[in-house]
């Protein structure tokens, strides 16, 4: 039997990325905040210093910042037909555990989804009409618009003092920065990162082609950095380690670097680690949380009573909870009805490796987010008329790291071991580059999360069941960009280029992307979204739902941005209209 | 100075004996640069069968257990370490039954290869199951052992990244972001600070 703790104002689920806004944003209004992290309290000078972080098998390898898959993982198959069976070991996608969430070991790629993204399903039927798009893709508006958005994508950005060139202030197209961007009201609080070789040759060929490249926007610090809250980033240092690592060196924004150093000393914030929230509960109307479930570290259960309930897990285990507490009813894909789990997308990525035999592009001289890219072929920046497919991403040159467990090339042909496989690495090592593409992904009615009736997780609570599968308008989108890309880098002049675009079936084993999405998606309808546009719930009003798990569908983009946006517009809403009146802020 | 793993935490002589070969055949080693065994693989691959890698405590070991697809990922039920176990005693077998009573390390360098081409195809049946599971395993821990840090056993000397020019930990490019096709002359370093 749980015991009960005293009332809080708000319990946060989770302390990453938004539940640290959150709780920034709401101790700041006065509120008491009680934030549960079921894994550990992580520093930057105790958990990732620069005199152990640059560790490929430590971090990368044996994923030590992540959580562990005994604690907690999902079942996946692609389809209805198939048995789900669990991921054992994690493989395509890296859930984050601890406080800072996935803002620990990100790359710090920090964008912004075009004014068209909020409105696809209008958008898209509008320009190329209803009988475009396929009858199973459950692509729709977000019910928020970009320019009600762009506020809060600059206090994000400002927040993390993101580096960038900004293409459009105030609808004035700016030299060198990314012209297909939706306008913003002011510049980045950065300059753009220093461009290594490789990219500043992408963005010679990309320019030459007719293109438009531009630097990439960068969490990781071209300079030092004051934030609006008085916190200090220092500059990077381009050593290379810095998705799936800790930025020991403060360089790289992170709720430890922007947001934790003034949260923790608000007297009326409280953080629980090691404490796994394993249900919300509801009253016996089932339309008021009255506050949520865990069991610490010690196996002891507690009953934390609020308010009001934050969920501000990772994208999948929000939607678990959801599911596990019975709060929204879960999506039906036959009858398709039903909100909780529905509408799951990815992110569909592709890329392109070309060998050359006269350059040196020293790879190890890196940044999460330093890069030239092209926006040309993202979204709906083309015409895609005839083409057979909706959608696009970003693509370009992108300098991550020289890291070589995984991080060698070999030309196609070259042994797997052998003295021809160590020749071929020690020739193509410095010479070598993979090119990238980062497209968008639709959601359909096949691709949904519920509950297995299997696998259960330690306390014996069901694993969630993922069900996706790459669709044909995702396969030719992969086809046409990295077609494009290949064009690009051959002007490059390399000896030899490969390229692999996307192909199905999807598979749980290669690295792609954490980009997860969808699940409790925001909408207009409570019919088709779990979430009104203040990612507030429809069912439960005092029980708000943070994160990717919104997204009614990804667009070609890096998430966290929008994730950092979304959750600055749900806590001015929370602040201004709820607190004074709680209640539905979008009447049913 | 050197710092010298001294005896092995997880295999026994025979599988320590065992996998020097194989790491070596899978990195031999040449004049610049040498080879699995020489580097450290051997020990490497020991002490992480040895750790909670090789026990698979963060994984997800709960039943049942099924094949599955390939793109559901791995479902064996056992540890890395008694897969690694079990499969290094079939192997032996095997060739002890294919070259009359010489266990792998016993048969010709070209025998050798061979065998681990054929298990590499999954050709070769190990424990009653395609052979190809555990290349991938033994290719998988040769290939991290030979570039990870020193800390962990392998790339002794860092002799892995010289081959490949990577400096290791080093800490600031901020002077050689802007210094395009110039080869970064320095010398690599790992976790523990040496440069030699």
């Amino acid at each position: 039997m749980a015991r009960a703790l005293p009332a809080t104002d708000v319990v946060i689920v989770g302390l990453g990325w938004t539940g640290s806004i959150l709780a920034q944003e709401l101790t700041q209004a006065g509120q008491r905040v009680v934030a549960l992290e079921r894994g550990a309290w992580r520093n930057t000078a105790t958990d990732f210093p620069t005199t152990f972080a640059q560790d490929e098998l430590r971090y990368h390898i044996r994923h030590s910042l992540f959580l562990k898959p005994a604690q907690e993982t999902l079942t996946f198959r692609n389809n209805a037909s198939q048995t789900a069976l669990p991921i054992r070991t994690w493989g395509s996608f890296m859930p984050p555990n601890g406080v800072g969430g996935g803002g620990v070991h990100w790359n710090g790629q920090t964008w912004r989804f075009n004014p068209t993204d909020f409105r696809l399903r209008s958008h898209l039927t509008e320009r190329y009409g209803a009988a475009a798009l396929p009858d199973d893709m459950t692509i729709q508006d977000w019910d928020v618009s970009y320019d009600e958005l762009e506020p809060h994508y600059d206090r994000f950005e400002y927040l993390c003092g993101t580096a960038g060139l900004a293409g459009n202030i105030a609808g004035k197209i700016q030299p060198g920065g990314n012209p297909f961007e939706g306008p913003r009201a002011r510049g980045y609080p950065t300059p753009a990162m220093q461009q290594p070789f490789a990219p500043t040759l992408f963005a010679a060929a990309a320019r030459e082609s007719g293109y438009h490249p531009f630097p990439q926007p960068s969490g990781n610090m071209s300079q030092a950095y004051t934030n609006p809250l008085g916190v200090k980033l220092g500059p990077c240092t381009y050593c290379g380690f810095c998705e799936w690592f800790g930025c020991g060196n403060y360089s790289k924004a992170s709720p430890q670097t922007t947001i934790l150093p003034v949260l923790t000393r608000h007297p009326n914030f409280t953080a629980r680690t090691q404490c796994e929230v394993t249900r919300i509960n509801t009253d016996s109307t089932g339309k008021r949380a009255t506050g949520v479930t865990y069991i610490d570290a010690a196996g002891e259960e507690w009953e934390q009573p609020a308010e009001m309930v934050l969920l501000c897990a990772f994208q999948i285990f929000n939607v678990r909870l959801l599911l596990l507490s019975g709060i929204g009813t879960p999506y039906d894909p036959v009858a398709n009805t039903g909100v909780i789990g529905r509408n799951y997308s990815y992110q569909t990525t592709s890329g392109v490796d070309a060998f050359f035999a006269d350059k040196n592009f020293n790879p190890f001289v890196a940044s999460g987010a330093v890069g030239m890219l092209i926006d040309d072929f993202n979204g709906d920046n083309f015409d895609h008329a005839g083409l057979g497919f909706v959608g696009g991403g970003f693509m370009g040159a992108a300098q991550t790291g020289g890291r070589p467990i995984l991080g060698t090339l070999t030309p196609p042909g070259t042994p797997a071991w052998g003295a021809a496989w160590k020749q071929a690495v020690a020739e193509n090592y410095q010479s070598s580059y993979s090119f990238s593409t980062h497209g968008s992904s639709c959601s359909y009615r096949g691709n949904h999360l519920d509950l297995d009736p299997t696998y259960t997780d330690p306390h014996v609570r069901k694993l969630l069941r993922m069900n996706f599968d790459l669709h044909p308008n995702e396969l030719k989108m992969s086809a046409f960009l990295t077609d494009r890309l290949g064009e690009i880098v051959q002007k490059m002049g390399p000896r030899q280029l490969v390229k692999h675009p996307r192909t199905g079936p999807y598979s749980v084993t290669p690295y792609q992307t954490t980009h997860l999405c969808g699940g409790a998606v925001m909408g207009a309808d409570p019919r088709t979204s779990a979430l009104n546009r203040y990612l507030q719930s429809w069912d439960v009003p005092n029980l708000f739902v943070m994160g990717a798990t919104a997204f009614p569908q990804n667009a070609g983009y890096n998430p966290t941005g929008t994730v950092g946006a979304l959750a600055y517009w749900a806590a001015d809403a929370i602040k201004s209209r709820y607190l004074k009146s709680p209640g539905p802020l979008v009447p049913a | 100075m050197q710092v010298v793993a001294g005896g092995w935490m997880f295999f026994t002589p025979e599988e320590a004996a065992l996998v020097e070969v194989l790491v070596d055949r899978l990195i031999p080693p040449d004049p610049a640069t040498p080879g699995g065994k020489e580097a450290g693989v051997a020990v490497f691959i020991d002490r992480q069968l040895a750790g909670p890698y090789g026990s698979a405590t963060a994984l997800y070991m709960r039943p049942p257990f099924a094949d599955g697809l390939p793109n559901q990922g791995p479902q064996s039920p056992l540890t890395p370490a008694s897969r690694c176990r079990q499969a290094l005693a079939a192997l032996d077998r095997h060739t002890s039954d294919a070259f009359a009573g010489r266990i792998f390390r016993q048969i010709p360098e070209t025998e050798q290869i061979a065998v681990i081409q054929r298990m590499e195809s999954g050709s070769l049946m190990l424990n009653g199951s395609n052979g190809r599971a555990f290349f991938e395993m033994l290719l998988q821990h040769t290939k991290e052992g030979f570039f990870a840090d020193p800390i962990y056993g392998g790339n002794r000397g860092m002799a892995a990244w010289r081959m490949i020019g990577f400096p290791g930990a080093h800490y600031d490019y901020r002077d050689w972001v802007g210094r395009h096709n110039e080869r970064y002359p320095k010398p690599p370093v790992g976790l523990s600070g040496s440069a030699t």
